[in-house]
Formats: structure tokens, C-alpha cells, sequence
């Protein structure tokens, strides 16, 4: 227990915690919009905007997370000099984030499609025989019936991005929570139960509450048919 | 206060037969369609003037909700010609969504749309579509409510209504357009028998006051009280056609006659 006290008042170890909370709500903001964008795509009727999202989804679903992190360094920084500020640190973290971003996206935007295949047919069908067109149909009808059916997928995808945030490590995001543990565990090597306890707890402690929050929601939010 | 009148605040129809018109409204000429290797529609060849209602009546399976469906195109056909009110029925796009915005639709299923109020439901469309703004779209909306005998229920989601409630919702949204004709597509089938007559009061007394109508129903009683026409189908194929009166008392197809001592006799 002196352990744990001990690297607590010596490492910033709720700042590491902080990045990583950072990372993830800028990440889930932007991979929601996304992937809006790539379901919206996905059910659209022209068939060109139907393959590129599905071609997105297949190939972002299936890279490693830590390889499109390394590419956000080594090639979207360093080759095509994307960047998003002079300031190392600042530009790092939003390099990580776009990586976040980009693999997050595939799967929120899976994660509403099964939200949509819980819409009944009949739905889009009264909407269009009333001549909405396919943006109105999709805006006021089929979507907001199907966030409240992907709330749970949605928790468990934004759950991983929490955890997956770590991997910004591979992007040089270097003041996370996982970059910070390897520091510690080679300068305390004796306390290597400890640092990894205090890790692990902090991930469960930040964790449970959304499990709880999604579960919350998708009973509140449940569409009564 | 859970039930209102359907008819209580309906006022005098003038005779429906004054408006009857020889303007032809919907035109199927030459339809074929298939799912698949199945022939569902074959050579259909249809024609409701303004004003008239005809009702489709027909084995399960004949394609009589195949051919309501193709009307505005919520099925696609394969060959020939559909015709609304002398326009032909576009392929796609914003060209479809204003014609059906023309023909208003009743589903088996009633389909409100879950997640708005009874009265979102039926002012999203002229809202959206018409541009109205909302204040009258409400008006509107209340009215029509009013005239189906669900005003009371405005503010609820559609789940806490009964069936018949539901459809008759639906009815009101698809009035909220202001349509050309109406499609019913066996508005009455996923009823608890207890609540058919209420939603089809409310297409007897639409049908007293002049709409266009194409029903495709079972219920018999319907057909011969409110129908001008009645297009019998078996297979794909329209069999016959006739006045209610004709066709129930001397139907001429043996497939008619079967189907009909099949229905009548209990």
C-alpha cells in the first residue's frame, strides 16, 4: 500500500488517466460523426456511396489499431507532413486522435447498422410512400429508431476506444496512461504488482460506469412498438 | 374517454356520385413482374377514374397487394406502364417522392413512425414535404385527427394506442397530404376483429365524400357496401371486373365463383 502511495505522489498518474479520456471523447465525437456519415452511406440508394462505405468498413475493421497508429506517425506525419501544430505534444495527440478516429468509425458505424436492421421495413416505407425523401426518411425516422436500438453495440464500442486509447503510445502520445506505466515499471521494477494494480483499477474504475450508463440507456431509450 | 365516435363529428356528405368523374387517375397498362422465377403480376391492365373506389378482392398470394404496392412504387416492375393522373410514374428520385406525396398509403401494419407523437406523425410530412409551417400543420392535423375520433390521443406515442386507433392515425397522416387516391393495403387484416368496423367507417365515410380509393381487403361486407368496382384476382392475373352488386350475385369466372362460395358460406 506505501507502494501505491508512494508512486502516486511521485507520477501524475490521474493526469496519464486524463490523456487518455481526452483522447477518447474527441475520438468518439468525431468517429460518431463518421460514422453517421458511413451509415448514412451505407443504406443510401446510390450504389457508389453504398461500396465505398462498405470498402471503408472491411478495411478499417481489419487493420491492426497499432499499425494505422504507426501510419499516422511515420506516414501521415513524417511522409505526407500532415500536422497539426508545431508544438510536439499538441500535434501528436491529434494525430492519435484522427487514428482513434478512423479505425472507431468502422465500428460505430456497424454498430448503428445493427441498430437500423432493428427498424422495422415498414418504417421507411410509410415514410417514402408519404414523399420524404431518402435524407428526411433517414434524419427524422430511421436513425433516431436506431440509435436507440445500437445503444448497447455503441457502449461496447466506445468501451474499446477507452481502452484502446493506449495504443496512442504507438503514436507518440507519450504523457498517456500505458506510456507512463512502462516509465514507471522501469524505475520500479520491485513495484511491479503495484503499478500494474493501480493501472488496471484505474481502466475498471473508468470502465464500469459506461457499462452502467448503457445499460441505463438502452432501457430508457427502447423504442415501444 | 377512451373511444370517441368515428362519426360523431362527421357533418353531411354530399352524394358521392356527383363526384364521379371520367378523368382518369390511375392507369396500369401491360404490368408483368417477377420475384424471382415467380410470376406475380401478369399483363395487369387497370383503370380508376376520379372519384371512384375499387376494391381489389382475391385469394392470399394473388398479388392484389403487389399490384396496390406498384402504384407508387414501393415495388418495382418489370415491364409496362403506370400512369398517375396522366404522368408517368417516375424511376427514382425526387421526381417519385413528389408523386407519392400525391397518393397516400394505408398499410396492413398501420407503420407509424415510432418514435414521433400521434400528431408528429401526421405533420411531419406536410411539414417537410409541403413546407407548411407548423402552426397550420397542427391545425390541420387536429382537424383531421378530430375527423378520424382520435384527437384525444395527440400527444401519445403511437405504442399506447389500440390497433384500430393506429390505423386510424395512419388514415389521418396519409390525409394530411392532401392525396389524389388513396391506397389501402388490407388496412383491416391486423385488426382485432372488435376494431374493424371503426377504421372502416372511417373508409366508408372518406368514400361517401368523393376520394379516390383502391382498397385490397377481405372484408366482404365493405366491398359491397362502398365499392363502385370490384377487380377480382387469382395468380397474378385480374380474372374479373364488375359492380359489387354483379359480381358477389352472378360472379363470371369459375375461379370467382370458388373463391367466393369459399368466403360467403360461414
Amino acid at each position: 500500500m506505501n507502494d501505491v502511495l508512494q508512486l502516486f505522489s511521485q507520477y501524475d498518474i490521474p493526469g496519464a488517466f486524463l490523456v487518455n479520456i481526452e483522447l477518447t471523447l474527441w475520438s468518439a465525437l468525431f468517429s460518431m460523426i463518421l460514422g453517421i456519415v458511413l451509415v448514412v452511406m451505407r443504406i443510401s440508394p446510390v450504389s457508389s456511396l453504398r461500396t465505398v462505405s462498405a470498402a471503408y468498413v472491411a478495411l478499417f475493421q481489419n487493420l491492426p489499431l497499432t499499425i494505422i497508429m504507426v501510419f499516422m506517425v511515420l506516414g501521415a506525419f513524417a511522409q505526407l507532413k500532415l500536422s497539426f501544430s508545431n508544438q510536439f505534444d499538441v500535434n501528436f495527440f491529434w494525430l492519435a486522435v484522427v487514428g482513434l478516429t478512423l479505425y472507431t468509425a468502422a465500428f460505430v458505424c456497424e454498430s448503428l447498422r445493427s441498430g437500423i436492421n432493428t427498424v422495422p421495413l415498414g418504417q421507411a416505407e410509410a415514410a417514402r410512400a408519404l414523399g420524404l425523401s431518402f435524407s428526411e426518411s433517414a434524419f427524422q425516422i430511421i436513425l433516431p429508431q436506431a440509435f436507440r436500438g445500437s445503444v448497447a453495440p455503441l457502449g461496447n464500442t466506445f468501451i474499446a476506444l477507452l481502452k484502446n486509447s493506449t495504443v496512442a503510445a504507438a503514436a507518440s502520445v507519450a504523457t498517456e496512461s500505458s506510456s507512463l506505466m512502462s516509465e514507471m515499471i522501469e524505475y520500479h521494477a520491485n513495484s511491479i504488482v503495484a503499478i500494474f494494480f493501480i493501472f488496471a483499477m484505474g481502466y475498471v474504475i473508468l470502465i464500469l460506469p459506461i457499462g452502467a450508463l448503457t445499460t441505463f440507456l438502452s432501457n430508457k431509450l427502447a423504442v415501444r412498438r | 374517454m377512451k373511444e370517441e365516435s368515428v362519426s360523431s363529428t362527421h357533418s353531411g356528405s354530399e352524394p358521392r356520385k356527383d363526384s364521379l368523374s371520367n378523368k382518369l387517375l390511375v392507369e396500369l397498362s401491360h404490368v408483368e413482374k417477377h420475384y424471382g422465377r415467380l410470376h406475380v403480376l401478369k399483363d395487369i391492365n387497370l383503370q380508376v377514374h376520379q372519384g371512384e373506389v375499387l376494391v381489389v378482392v382475391g385469394p392470399s398470394g394473388s398479388g392484389k397487394s403487389t399490384m396496390c404496392r406498384t402504384i407508387n412504387r414501393l415495388e418495382s416492375i418489370d415491364s409496362g406502364v403506370i400512369r398517375i393522373d396522366g404522368q408517368l410514374l417516375p424511376e427514382e428520385g425526387k421526381d417519385l417522392a413528389r408523386l407519392r406525396a400525391e397518393v397516400g398509403m394505408v398499410f396492413q401494419s398501420f407503420n407509424l413512425f415510432a418514435n414521433k407523437t400521434i400528431l408528429e406523425n401526421v405533420t411531419l410530412a406536410p411539414i417537410k414535404v409541403r413546407h407548411m409551417d407548423k402552426k397550420e400543420a397542427e391545425d390541420l392535423a387536429m382537424d383531421l385527427l378530430t375527423r378520424v375520433g382520435v384527437q384525444s390521443q395527440a400527444s401519445k406515442m403511437p405504442s399506447q394506442l389500440s390497433g384500430g386507433q393506429q390505423q386510424r392515425v395512419a388514415i389521418a397522416r396519409a390525409l394530411a397530404m392532401k392525396p389524389k387516391i388513396m391506397l389501402f393495403d388490407e388496412p383491416t387484416s391486423a385488426l382485432d376483429p372488435e376494431m374493424v368496423n371503426e377504421v372502416l367507417d372511417v373508409m366508408i365515410e372518406l368514400a361517401q365524400e368523393g376520394m379516390t380509393m383502391i382498397c385490397v381487403t377481405h372484408e366482404m361486407g365493405f366491398a359491397r357496401k362502398a365499392a363502385d368496382r370490384i377487380t377480382f384476382m387469382a395468380d397474378g392475373r385480374i380474372l374479373e371486373e364488375g359492380k359489387p352488386d354483379e359480381f358477389f350475385d352472378h360472379p363470371k369466372s369459375e375461379r370467382a365463383r370458388e373463391f367466393l362460395s369459399k368466403i360467403l358460406t360461414h
